[in-house]
């Protein structure tokens, strides 16, 4: 899946399921405050992730994502990770 | 003691979304029992059930509140705005004022059901989400609706079967009564999903009569066959009349008598005496005689043995003043945890539109029911008092008196 597709993709389902409005989808927007995330919401995060890209995220991994760009490379990383694996 | 009285009613069910809606139902005698044969699919005996239509929250409540609100749930917070609405409270009053929460509600399956169906697909119980935890146990109710409307007083659910809803305004007109609280949220909510009554269609308590499924309740009626199946929710706001007339509300109602009992004897057969007594505590807490009781909603589901338990418990009490009776399930099926609530409802809509809801398709009586004055067609009358019964399994007995505001 190239990049342009994992974006379109991530923010599908943030604006379907978190209901985040799409203007508000910068890639240097803080993705936390942006979607209002607490701590259950992480939780959504992790079973919207499996339910779309097939691989698991350990909470803690959302440690170092601040940004919404953050967040598209850390997803296009774990994939090419698992293409290659 | 303080005096407790009806400030606000809320009703979703299946037969109207709204006070105005159920009325109408009420007076026409109409059924809202369907067949559902994707029941039938996975192997129900019945596959009558009551309809209510899923609310769409979308819009309407932030996607938090909605990813923890069970379909159940759902019902009751379109009937908690209701009634809310009715009784003047607005978001602004609660946030000023203590209000307590009291609802009714014994059972969650299909949120339970689909998380261990994750659980055991996946290998991972984080993949039924964060929502999951909220929706499955008996406190959903209260838990949710307290959160959804930062309510900051009593905050708990009455789970007793088919009392549920009926024990949840009688403990709350406690509270209000001793001064522990001035203003409670009560009710009780049923879910009607295809999860949700396979154990109890198990029983083979349901009625088979497929063929016509309106006229399939029929409580009272010689040949009834067995319980219809159906949920919604029901709201009553319950405050103290000093509450009630500093805020300036109307006052619908005063809750006047709250009689229960268990039947210490088997947990599914139904009784006479545990129902008897649970319905003369609460007459004798009202200081009323039968004569003075305008009107009896039964709890009459429609399986043999339990209406002839209760024709027998009523005719006890009622049977030399002739009061009319009805049970609004005919038409409504039996709304479980609701019931007892929604049943406070249906009762005083027709005490404020003076007539009594017809007992529909009771075409001939048995021999416990002929003692009793049931009405078949909807009849004009002014209601000063009713009383309303509740039953559930394990014996677990509720009855409530409500007295006309005048």
């Amino acid at each position: 899946m190239d990049k342009e597709s994992i974006i379109e993709k991530i923010n599908g389902f943030l604006v379907e399921e978190f209901e985040v409005e799409p203007e508000k989808i910068l890639p240097e927007a803080n993705l936390r405050e942006t979607l209002e995330l607490d701590s259950l919401d992480y939780i959504d995060l992790v079973v919207v992730i499996e339910s779309n890209f097939g691989f698991k995220v350990k909470p803690e991994d959302f440690a170092p994502i601040v940004t919404f760009q953050n967040f598209y490379d850390y997803v296009s990383n774990r994939l090419s990770e698992k293409v290659n694996s | 003691m303080n005096r407790v009285v009806i400030t606000g009613l809320g009703i979703y069910s299946c037969i109207g979304k709204s006070l105005s809606e159920v009325s109408k139902s009420l007076y026409e005698g109409r059924s809202g029992i369907v067949l559902d044969l994707a029941r039938k699919e996975m192997g129900y005996r019945s596959a009558l059930t009551g309809f209510v239509e899923r609310p769409v929250l979308k819009g309407v409540l932030d996607r938090r509140a909605r990813v923890m609100l069970p379909e159940q749930g759902e019902y009751a917070y379109v009937a908690t705005v209701e009634a809310l609405a009715q009784a003047g409270i607005d978001q602004d009053y609660i946030n000023k004022n203590e209000i307590g929460i009291i609802y009714g509600n014994d059972s969650s399956a299909q949120p339970v059901i689909e998380a261990i169906d994750i659980i055991r697909a996946k290998k991972d119980t984080m993949m039924v989400g964060s929502g999951s935890v909220f929706q499955v146990l008996n406190s959903t109710i209260n838990m949710n609706l307290a959160t959804i409307f930062s309510l900051k007083g009593i905050n708990f659910g009455v789970s007793a079967a088919c009392a549920s809803g009926s024990h949840s305004i009688g403990l709350a007109s406690m509270f209000i009564r001793n001064g522990m609280q001035d203003c409670i949220i009560c009710g009780g909510a049923q879910e009607t999903n295809i999860y949700s009554m396979g154990n109890f269609d198990a029983l083979g308590a349901f009625s088979v009569r497929e063929d016509n499924p309106t006229a399939a309740s029929r409580p009272f009626d010689r040949d009834r066959d067995g319980l219809v199946p159906s949920g919604g929710a029901a709201t009553v706001i319950l405050e103290s009349y000093e509450s009630a007339t500093r805020r300036g509300a109307k006052i619908l109602g005063e809750v006047i008598g709250y009689g229960f009992s268990s039947n210490g004897e088997h947990i599914s057969n139904p009784s006479v005496q545990g129902p008897a007594r649970s319905l003369k505590l609460a007459m004798k807490n009202s200081g009323l005689k039968a004569i003075e009781i305008d009107y009896v909603n039964a709890h009459a589901t429609s399986t043999p043995a339990g209406d002839s338990s209760e024709a027998q418990a009523i005719a006890e009490v009622f049977e030399e003043a002739n009061t009319p009776v009805s049970s609004t399930k005919s038409m409504t099926g039996h709304e479980c945890w609701m019931a007892g609530a929604s049943e406070i409802v249906y009762s005083m809509l027709m005490m404020e539109q003076s007539f009594i809801a017809p007992n529909i398709n009771f075409e001939n009586p048995d021999e416990h029911s002929a003692r009793l004055n049931i009405i078949t067609k909807a009849m004009n009358k002014n209601i000063d008092v009713f009383l309303s019964n509740s039953f559930g399994f394990g014996g677990t007995n509720s009855t409530l008196i409500v007295r006309k505001w005048k």
